[in-house]
């Protein structure tokens, strides 16, 4: 047996192998992974307010956000939820990106999300005895009480330890008990210790539920709220700001939600479509190549395998688009097969032998393959830089698609070519080495 | 050859289907997805046969003063057979608004309904992926005149005297034919969104966009490859016939490929997914015309930019 030929067969074996490894969809260890479009589930963008955060913080204060939030979307049992900030150029304002798989109640969603309390401390001043200039991050509120101003002190949720549900041990009354961590333990003094005799607001989603007077310098890092909740409200409370009070505040400014019956049926059609649109072009390749077109589509499936394992192994999410961009892929791959049977075509037309034709064939090829596929990945960088999610899965699958799909045609077709390449020509087998609706080509 | 001798034809061809794109764009203008110009989406089915009459649910829906909203009968494909549903389009909506119009469509409960798919997208973000697309396009252009200006940079050095045209002229060449190649199906989809709301320039589009500039300049590299290499092979040759010749040594090639992508692409229109209909719908008139571009367009131009020298 010729080098080739085994050569050839070791390709074949190993194909099936991926092929088989590629259609275990049940695979626990590297299954198939799917976008929120087929899937099912909530993607949901939130801009956040950093007007009041120092611009050297920001970056801080925006992972300090997506730890929290991440933390919620756990709590709630969200499985594998995705948490990501996306800040840069282009942008308006710092984003966050929440990703929900299999939640479709949006209200829930965004309620799991949106009412985590955003806890502020600001000090109460009043203006109407003395003019005191008002500075930056300071409000007024209705006309009705004495005119005041609140002065933001810098200490929020995000300084917060933990909280405490207590209840006063001669009223019976509900109060929540908060540990500052260190950097709020600092704070804290250092406000207490300026504003003694004044009023600390404390403000729970811009609404004040308490307002202590500061009586002394409080250093160890606790503090008390009570007043008007309910046992029930405390308790919520307290549970909020455990599990996460909102650093910073956020508005949500895009939600998309797909049902999950609606994406089986979007990965359900684009199988079919893949299906479809394979054999279409296998009886294509056959009808007009014959036998280098029936090699070409033994290349075209290893194609497949090799791509759909690459998919399971990296993994790449599969969106539609993403099913778009390999479905398109299947067609493109078959162009570098393409050139070098057209190649060989007219070589054979020349007057080669089949064997000389073949490798003549795929040297004369090789030019324009590289050229336009580099062409092609051009493209498929920019798309991916593009980078919205859903441009970004076509992007990437056509992407690595092209790359693949060169490697196929020229280690995958050469081999089987090579491989049954006869030693001596007779008419049939020039026949079935051409291409097109005509007969064989003849030797000039 | 043929193309290279009638080439006054197939510029006349191509200019005014170019310039009657340009026209029904100007005319038309352009008809915006949600993810360009903000807005939203919700498309909800009934699970059971009955259900609010359209029109009634119109009146309704009026009654929220949500501005302009459009109401469109669809069926979902269920397991337990077609279901009747809408799609609603609106202005980006609050959290609120939206379960508004939910219990506005479901009469309080009074049917039971499955929202289906839901998409709200605030402006910022539209106008910003407005001008992501249009730098995208941009890019992509600019850097494929860079790589064919590259790739072809011997291509002075393997041709006689005659026969050299600078490899930014390949570029060039290249560039016309992609501008033709997106301005085409630009001009269909102004076009079809004029009449049919479905129809929209949105994201999806751009990516088709950006899918032909990639196909299109690969038949055209091909062509332009099989030129240099005849240049270096028959130095006697005039060139146009060089051109001439090459165009057909590749002209099947250019077809089957264009070919078997678009039998995918129309296996993906007829068996695919709603999501990627209109995709598949536009790539294909860009392979069409990428197709024709690189055999009718970029070679031929070449010929007229060499004798221009």
């Amino acid at each position: 047996m010729s080098k080739n030929r085994l050569i050839a067969i070791i390709l074949l074996f190993t194909s099936v192998l991926i092929g088989y490894f590629s259609v275990q969809i049940e695979d626990t260890k590297f299954p198939y992974k799917f976008g929120l479009d087929i899937a099912g589930g909530t993607h949901l963008v939130y801009v956040a307010d950093t007007s009041k955060v120092e611009s050297s913080e920001i970056s801080e204060s925006m992972s300090a956000l997506r730890d929290v939030i991440e933390k919620r979307t756990n709590l709630f049992g969200v499985a594998e939820p995705l948490v990501q900030t996306e800040e840069g150029s282009g942008l308006d304002g710092h984003r966050l990106i929440v990703e929900l798989p299999g939640v479709t109640d949006i209200s829930q969603a965004v309620e799991m999300i949106g009412q985590t309390p955003l806890l502020e401390f600001m000090l109460v001043q009043e203006i109407s005895g003395e003019a005191i200039p008002l500075e930056q991050g300071t409000s007024t509120i209705d006309q009705e009480e004495p005119e005041v101003a609140f002065l933001d002190t810098g200490i929020t949720g995000g300084v917060i330890e933990k909280a405490q549900l207590q209840f006063d041990s001669t009223t019976g009354e509900p109060a929540v008990l908060l540990s500052f961590n260190t950097e709020g333990k600092k704070l804290f003094a250092d406000v207490t210790k300026k504003n003694v005799g004044q009023v600390l607001a404390i403000f729970l989603d811009g609404q004040v539920i308490s307002t202590p007077v500061i009586r002394e310098e409080i250093n160890d890092g606790k503090a008390q709220i009570s007043g008007s909740f309910t046992p029930q409200e405390a308790k919520t409370l307290v549970r909020d700001i455990n599990y996460g009070a909102l650093p910073l505040p956020i508005e949500l400014i895009s939600t998309q939600s797909v049902g999950a019956s609606i994406g089986a049926e979007t990965l359900e059609k684009g199988v079919n479509a893949a299906l479809w649109g394979l054999l279409l072009v296998i009886v294509f390749l056959i009808v007009w190549y014959r036998l280098p077109g029936l090699l070409a589509s033994v290349s075209l499936l290893t194609y497949i395998a090799l791509i759909l394992s690459v998919f399971k192994l990296i993994p790449i999410t599969l969106t539609s688009a993403g099913i778009a961009g390999f479905i398109l892929s299947i067609g493109m791959a078959v162009d570098a097969n393409v050139l070098i049977f057209e190649r060989l075509k007219e070589e054979l037309k020349n007057g080669r032998d089949i064997d000389s034709a073949i490798r003549e064939g795929f040297s004369r090829a090789w030019l324009s393959i590289r050229d336009s596929n580099i062409s092609s990945i051009i493209t498929a960088v920019i798309l991916f830089w593009f980078g919205t999610s859903l441009v970004e899965g076509f992007a990437l699958t056509f992407g690595l698609g092209v790359l693949v799909s060169m490697f196929t045609a020229i280690t995958v077709t050469r081999s089987f070519l090579l491989a049954i390449s006869p030693k001596k020509d007779t008419p049939f087998k020039r026949f079935i080495f051409s291409s097109g609706l005509k007969g064989k080509e003849k030797i000039n | 050859m043929f193309v290279i001798n009638h080439k006054k034809i197939f510029f006349i061809f191509s200019s005014l289907l170019v310039v009657s794109s340009i026209f029904i764009i100007s005319i038309f203008g352009l008809n915006f997805g949600i993810d360009f110009k903000g807005g939203s989406i919700l498309e909800v089915a009934y699970l059971n046969e009955e259900h609010l009459a359209i029109e009634d649910l119109k009146i309704d829906l009026q009654k929220l003063e949500l501005g302009n909203l459009t109401v469109q009968e669809t069926t979902f494909n269920d397991p337990q057979g077609d279901v009747n549903g809408i799609i609603l389009r609106t202005k980006n909506l609050t959290e609120l608004e939206r379960e508004s119009i939910i219990s506005v469509i479901s009469q309080n409960n009074q049917y039971q309904i499955e929202q289906k798919r839901y998409n709200s997208i605030g402006p910022v973000i539209g106008e910003e992926l407005k001008g992501k697309a249009l730098w995208a396009i941009l890019v992509v252009v600019i850097a494929i005149i860079l790589f064919v200006a590259f790739a072809f940079r011997k291509v002075t050095e393997v041709a006689n005297s005659d026969n050299k045209v600078s490899s930014w002229k390949y570029g060039f060449a290249a560039i016309i034919a992609l501008v033709h190649d997106i301005l085409i199906p630009t001009g269909v989809f102004a076009l079809l969104g004029h009449y049919f709301i479905t129809y929209q320039i949105d994201s999806v589009f751009v990516m088709a966009l950006l899918a032909i500039l990639g196909f299109s300049v690969n038949d055209t590299i091909v062509v332009f490859d099989r030129i240099r290499e005849n240049l270096s092979i028959s130095k006697k040759e005039i060139f146009s016939e060089t051109v001439g010749k090459s165009l057909k040594q590749t002209i099947t090639r250019s077809i089957n490929t264009s070919l078997t992508t678009l039998t995918v692409l129309l296996a993906l229109y007829f068996w695919g997914g709603e999501a990627t209909k209109q995709f598949a719908l536009i790539l294909s008139i860009g392979v069409v015309v990428g197709t024709y571009s690189s055999i009718f367009l970029a070679s031929p131009l070449l010929t007229l930019f060499q004798k221009r020298k």
